[in-house]
């Protein structure tokens, strides 16, 4: 790392430090223009909302993982500005506002509560909170390590250490607090950042309709993903049910679209946003700049992360050192029988994985000496040579030690290789979009992008600290009659708790698989399934009764949880108690349609907000005077 | 469409620019309406906000 790099990083960071501390003596957050009686300016507000949501996760995880399946993730820039900002803010935000405002509702888990008349949804809510946002935080953790990881070619770990600092120090210097500028400051480089990614990544590859004919044409060859239903990056996966042909449309669709894309109308963040808005007229602002942004954020790392693999296979030239070259093993993601052999079949833990033999080059780009990209240069078994890069060396004849040129004609997940301390190799969907801005983008360019990417995960983080803490401290701890002193130790121990939890998530996964998007997907699926139909009924249903919120939220928590231990077979897996009962699975749905594969948000959803109405109609309605009250009413009893 | 032939991925691409799109009319249209004077609860929420939840922090 370059010491004009680590200058500009901390020029950075000492100017957000800045601003927080204006945050403070200036008293800027946006409950301060409440108090002030100030609108936040538009610009602010959406930008402060969108660096909150969009995260390091959205755009080198997904980014990367659009870089494997291509642009079907597209649907989810889809749901994520629809769902996202015109539903959520046109016609959740102001009954949020209000009833939050009506009823003192300062957190998530307190607005439901309270309209509930009931404690226990308050524990509950917070309780989860508390317990899954650290996965969340891992994702982001994550995509901004892999990120540095390979921009500054330094060790995973070193990278992560690197960056738990700084988010650490920024969260404790008081990052918690949204300061609006702060927030707003970030979103700015974050949209500048991905706006200037685009456009030089459609000039890359000769405009947006020759690159996307490029990209279709180089679809069309053989993949590993065939098995699953792959079909190019600018085809939709084969739909249908029953075969595992169709497994990656349901991947797709029902775990990273609908579990993302309508987790977020439930997330705790959100509501608590909505409450510190001065009138409708702020979020009214917030829909225009909001929908632009997401579409700059999302749309952008999706396309580009697709457009990634014309770069890769077409026009990348890699200069460097060999430091080795032999057979390896690579570890790509499952695809049935390609590999008969199978010699890297691990009975205990997960016989899924499958790694290709194959041939590997071990280059030093930098000139330090050390190997630190990672190319497949042939095929060791004749069968497998349709679907492994070929890439051209020159000059032809090389020698360990001898300087070569290399164009390695990889896909974009083939080109994401990282070496295992193991000596086998595996292609990392995090390492995609890193990859790409170091190799295919100006060396400013990279600098840019890792302010983008700080800026995307100190924003998020922060919101995701802010409200584990309150879940802890406010929800719970207060709830159990706890002392006010106590909570908010319990409230700061609680955040500390949560960094080291995600911190320890990352170390325990680097980037491997799609991690990152599945961490958020559960989040999201969670949050969807246990909290959305008691929010929504909240806001709208007055008949809905306590009984039916717990109920719903119990159900969804529950179903979300059994599904993810027992049916679906990357987290069952992952978890392993389905592998021991049944001595071989990973899903007690396996070979039974595609089932293993649909996310929880599909089954789980539908169930709570049934339970939800049935519960509530089978149960006593509230008192005319809390459902008034709730709604607006001036005179009953709190 | 945009160079894509595919019906499932040109129409998410369109559909993506066309949600901004309705976002930026939205949003342009109601620029100006919807502004309430603050009234007594919202104060008092904000008040509380910064005191009890921001001061925890």
């Amino acid at each position: 790392m370059g010491l004009g790099t680590i200058l500009t990083v901390l020029l950075y960071l000492l100017f957000v430090g800045y601003l927080g501390f204006r945050g403070y003596r200036d008293t800027k957050t946006a409950s301060d223009y409440m108090v002030a009686g100030r609108n936040v300016h538009p610009f602010v507000m959406a930008l402060s909302y969108g660096a909150t949501f969009i995260s390091t996760s959205a755009i080198v995880g997904f980014g990367g993982v659009a870089g494997m399946f291509g642009m079907s993730l597209l649907w989810l820039t889809v749901l994520n500005i629809f769902v996202g900002i015109f539903i959520a803010f046109v016609f959740l935000g102001e009954p949020t506002r209000r009833m939050g405002h009506h009823i003192d509702a300062h957190t998530f888990p307190e607005l439901i509560g309270r309209r509930f008349d009931s404690k226990f949804i308050q524990i509950f809510a917070g309780l989860l909170i508390f317990l899954f946002i650290p996965l969340y935080a891992a994702a982001v953790l994550i995509g901004g390590t892999a990120f540095i990881a390979a921009q500054f070619h330094v060790d995973y770990n070193v990278a992560l250490l690197v960056f738990s600092v700084i988010i650490a120090v920024y969260v404790i210097m008081g990052g918690l607090k949204g300061v609006m500028y702060t927030d707003a400051l970030q979103g700015a480089i974050m949209f500048v950042g991905m706006l200037v990614l685009l456009i030089a990544t459609y000039h890359m590859v000769g405009g947006v309709s020759a690159g996307h004919e490029r990209l279709t044409e180089l679809g069309k060859a053989p993949s590993l993903f065939g098995g699953i239903g792959f079909q190019g990056w600018t085809s939709m996966p084969k739909f249908g049910w029953g075969k595992p042909d169709f497994n990656l449309w349901w991947i797709v669709v029902s775990t990273i679209t609908l579990g993302v894309g309508i987790g977020v109308l439930a997330q705790p963040q959100l509501a608590v946003r909505f409450m510190t808005v001065k009138s409708k007229k702020e979020l009214n602002r917030a829909v225009l700049v909001g929908g632009v942004f997401i579409l700059v954020m999302t749309g952008v790392a999706f396309t580009v992360g697709s457009l990634s693999n014309v770069y890769f296979l077409d026009k990348e030239v890699v200069k460097g050192t060999v430091k080795a070259e032999g057979k390896a093993l690579v570890i790509a993601k499952k695809e049935r029988n390609v590999n008969p052999a199978k010699p890297d079949s691990k009975p205990g833990h997960d016989p899924d994985v499958k790694a290709l033999p194959a041939i590997v080059m071990d280059l030093d780009t930098t000139g330090d000496g050390n190997a630190d990209t990672y190319l497949i240069t042939g095929s060791v078994v004749p069968k497998l040579a349709a679907l492994l890069p070929k890439a051209e060396v020159t000059p032809a004849a090389y020698k360990v030690g001898d300087a070569v040129t290399v164009k390695p004609h990889a896909n974009a997940y083939m080109r994401a290789l990282k070496k295992l301390p193991d000596g086998r190799y595996q292609c990392a969907t995090s390492r995609i979009i890193p990859i790409f801005i170091r190799s295919a983008m100006p060396k400013w360019f990279g600098l840019l992008f890792l302010l983008t990417l700080l800026a995307a995960a100190m924003s998020t983080l922060s919101s995701q600290f802010h409200a584990l803490g309150t879940s802890i401290g406010r929800d719970v701890f207060e709830q159990l009659g706890k002392g006010k002193v106590d909570s908010v130790r319990v409230t700061r121990l609680g955040i500390v708790a949560g960094i080291v939890v995600a911190v320890v998530i990352s170390y325990l996964n680097p980037g491997t698989g799609f991690i990152i998007a599945r961490a958020t997907a559960i989040f999201f699926g969670l949050c969807a399934s246990a909290f959305l139909p008691t929010f929504l009924a909240a806001l709208f249903w007055k008949r809905a009764t306590k009984a039916g919120a717990i109920s719903s939220m119990v159900v969804g928590a529950l179903v979300t949880g059994f599904w993810l231990l027992l049916v679906k077979t990357k987290e069952a897996a992952a978890l392993g108690i389905v592998f021991k009962v049944t001595g071989g699975k990973n899903s007690i749905l396996a070979g039974k349609g595609n089932w293993s594969v649909v996310d929880p948000v599909v089954i789980a959803l539908p169930i709570s907000m049934l339970v939800l109405v049935v519960v509530s109609l089978m149960t006593k309605k509230f008192a005319k005077e809390h459902v008034d009250f709730c709604y607006g009413g001036e005179k009953a009893e709190k | 469409m945009f160079g894509l032939s595919s019906f499932g991925i040109w129409s998410a691409y369109l559909l993506c620019i066309l949600s901004a799109l309705i976002c930026v009319v939205y949003g342009a249209v109601n620029w100006n309406k919807g502004d309430e004077d603050l009234k007594k609860e919202d104060l008092d929420w904000a008040k509380e906000e910064k005191t009890e939840v921001e001061d925890a922090l």
